[in-house]
């Protein structure tokens, strides 16, 4: 059952091959079984996903169910969910159980999906390696020696375990493409504003965006079009109509222009991740698209860029941490300041604690023009080269991360060169564009994924172009050994 | 870009963190490899650009200016550490 696609376990149901119960129960052996050689969860409520099933087995009696009901998937733990723990990763919010959910939980939960549990990340988001969680690592599940890519790691690990049908992710720099390419899974960050900010817990408000993460572009589809779409609780949310992702999905894409930005091909690029690359490029044009080279030339400044922007607003959003409202509060405080900054010190660990002074020193007074203004020019540029890009050429391809899986503890005493991980993905944030990842061909066993990157609310033509590739290749269908 | 252990302590403050002395130094030079990183941006000529506001070029959408929340202070203050009556507790602050 675990390597069947949303489709066809959506057909099953129907069908009464078996029950939305019996499929629940199917995943929760697996992660009871599996995942303590993963840790890809933070918290399984079996309790609650076993309810939604009975409910969804209902809905499937009365013959009332969509394509996702009964369908058993994973939130990252960053989405806030009624009576279940959301804990952002962090001691912080270790005890903090959320009056609401979040609009995406909401609306995938209306469909009709099976929440298992809630899957592990990297503290508040902030990590590309998923080893700043309060709650331990996450291991990859196709060498448990290596990191799954982060900050969205365990919803990554998850899916390529077939601990969920599909999971949810969010993507501030990278944090759903990057561990979807290093677990060997699709995934999809749409344009800023696509899909709700609410009840998402903030790390960068201007970058923030959520997603899906899938075995598949069609089973992301599924999803994707549950969860896209306006909601007047989020200030930020785009008031654009959402088309129909899975009807989109065949359409033909001979004639497609497909631009390879030159600076994603060149120095700190892995020859054998390039190749693989390069080599799933040459399929698309087997399909007809043609190929152009591109240059986003400012590209290389993003990661500088992103330092800046994301840590400023990062420390303002995590001012609200203050062992007053909700959260960590430290034992016996002397007085009002006490409680604050050692509330703040225990509650948040090394990487939060660095970003949140790097903030701080880049708001302060005197430093303003500096850094944070000067970013939001660079930025500016940036979005410029993908606007002149755009005008040539459907969509835009390359690597997503610039190498395979590295080993866990590899990078964790060098921030800087665990922030260049993210060279490929962060330029589409700080742009606000949609973004995918997709799986091609592995080197030396372990997963490549292949970037699209999409004009603005053009996912529609990415989860197209994404679907027409896995139509024609099996990467995608590959299971990691003792996972399958 | 560097930062020494007294720039660490006045940031610390102003985060309102509570660093202890034996990571101060730690701190100052991760702190300064993270705007040694930054600097690459002083590399380009930013004069007659405009910062970027919002990926989108989009206002703020307002709303009347009317209550349409309920009141669920009883629920969203069950999470809190320490309440008393509808209010949060903390250290007294006036003597």
């Amino acid at each position: 059952m675990q390597n069947k696609s949303i489709a066809e376990l959506a057909a099953d149901l129907r069908l009464r091959k078996y029950s939305s119960t019996e499929l629940t129960r199917h995943y929760l052996d697996r992660i009871a079984r599996l995942d303590p050689q993963l840790n890809s969860f933070i918290t399984v409520d079996a309790e609650a996903a076993l309810a939604a099933a009975a409910r969804a087995d209902e809905a499937l009696a009365r013959d009332q169910a969509g394509p996702l009901t009964g369908i058993p998937i994973a939130h990252k733990d960053i989405f806030c969910t009624k009576g279940v723990r959301t804990s952002c990763a962090s001691r912080m919010l270790d005890n903090f159980v959320a009056p609401y959910d979040a609009t995406v939980v909401e609306r995938l939960g209306g469909a009709g999906a099976v929440m298992l549990g809630k899957t592990n990340m990297d503290e508040f988001a902030m990590g590309s390696s998923n080893e700043t969680s309060y709650y331990g690592p996450v291991a990859n599940p196709w060498d448990t020696s290596r990191v799954p890519g982060g900050s969205s790691g365990g919803s990554a690990a998850a899916v390529a375990a077939r601990l969920c049908a599909a999971a949810t992710g969010t993507d501030t720099g990278g944090s759903i493409r990057q561990p979807a390419a290093l677990c060997g899974i699709t995934g999809i960050k749409p344009t800023y504003g696509r899909c709700s900010r609410w009840g998402m817990i903030a790390f960068a408000s201007s970058l923030d965006q959520a997603g899906v993460m899938a075995r598949s572009a069609a089973d992301a589809a599924f999803l994707l079009d549950e969860m896209a779409g306006f909601d007047e609780r989020d200030s930020t949310s785009a008031d654009v109509p959402v088309p129909d992702y899975v009807d989109a999905l065949d359409n033909d894409i001979s004639g497609l222009r497909i631009g390879l930005p030159k600076e994603f091909f060149g120095e700190g690029l892995d020859p054998r991740v390039g190749a693989a690359v390069e080599a799933a490029i040459r399929e698309y044009e087997k399909l007809g698209a043609e190929i152009r080279e591109i240059s986003l030339p400012n590209s290389p400044l993003s990661v500088p860029v992103y330092y800046v922007v994301a840590p400023a607003e990062c420390s303002s959003n995590l001012a609200r941490f203050d062992g007053v409202r909700y959260g960590h509060r430290c034992a016996a405080p002397a007085d009002l300041e006490d409680l604050y900054t050692r509330s703040r010190a225990e509650g948040f660990g090394a990487e939060v604690q660095r970003r949140v002074m790097i903030g701080t020193y880049v708001l302060s007074a005197g430093y303003y023009d500096a850094y944070y203004l000067k970013a939001q020019k660079i930025r500016h540029l940036i979005a410029d080269d993908f606007k002149r890009a755009f005008e040539e050429v459907d969509v835009i391809m390359g690597p997503t991360t610039p190498s395979t899986a590295f080993a866990l503890g590899d990078k964790m005493d060098d921030p800087v060169a665990m922030y260049l991980n993210d060279i490929y993905t962060i330029a589409t944030n700080l742009a606000g564009l949609p973004g995918m990842s997709i799986p091609v061909e592995p080197v030396a066993g372990m997963p490549v994924g292949l970037q699209l990157i999409g004009n603005y609310f053009d996912e529609a033509r990415l989860l197209n172009v994404a679907h027409r590739y896995q139509h024609l290749t099996h990467w995608h269908q590959a299971a990691p050994a003792g996972f399958d | 870009m560097s930062l020494d252990r007294s720039d660490v302590e006045k940031i610390a403050h102003l985060a309102r963190l509570a660093i202890s002395p034996d990571q101060t130094e730690r701190y100052a030079a991760e702190l300064s490899n993270i705007l040694d990183l930054v600097a690459q941006m002083d590399s380009v000529n930013t004069d007659d650009v405009e910062p970027m506001a919002h990926p989108l070029h989009m206002a703020q959408r307002l709303r009347p200016d009317q209550a349409t929340e309920p009141d669920r202070r009883a629920e969203y203050q069950a999470g809190a550490p320490l309440s008393e009556g509808g209010l949060y507790l903390v250290p007294k602050v006036i003597e």
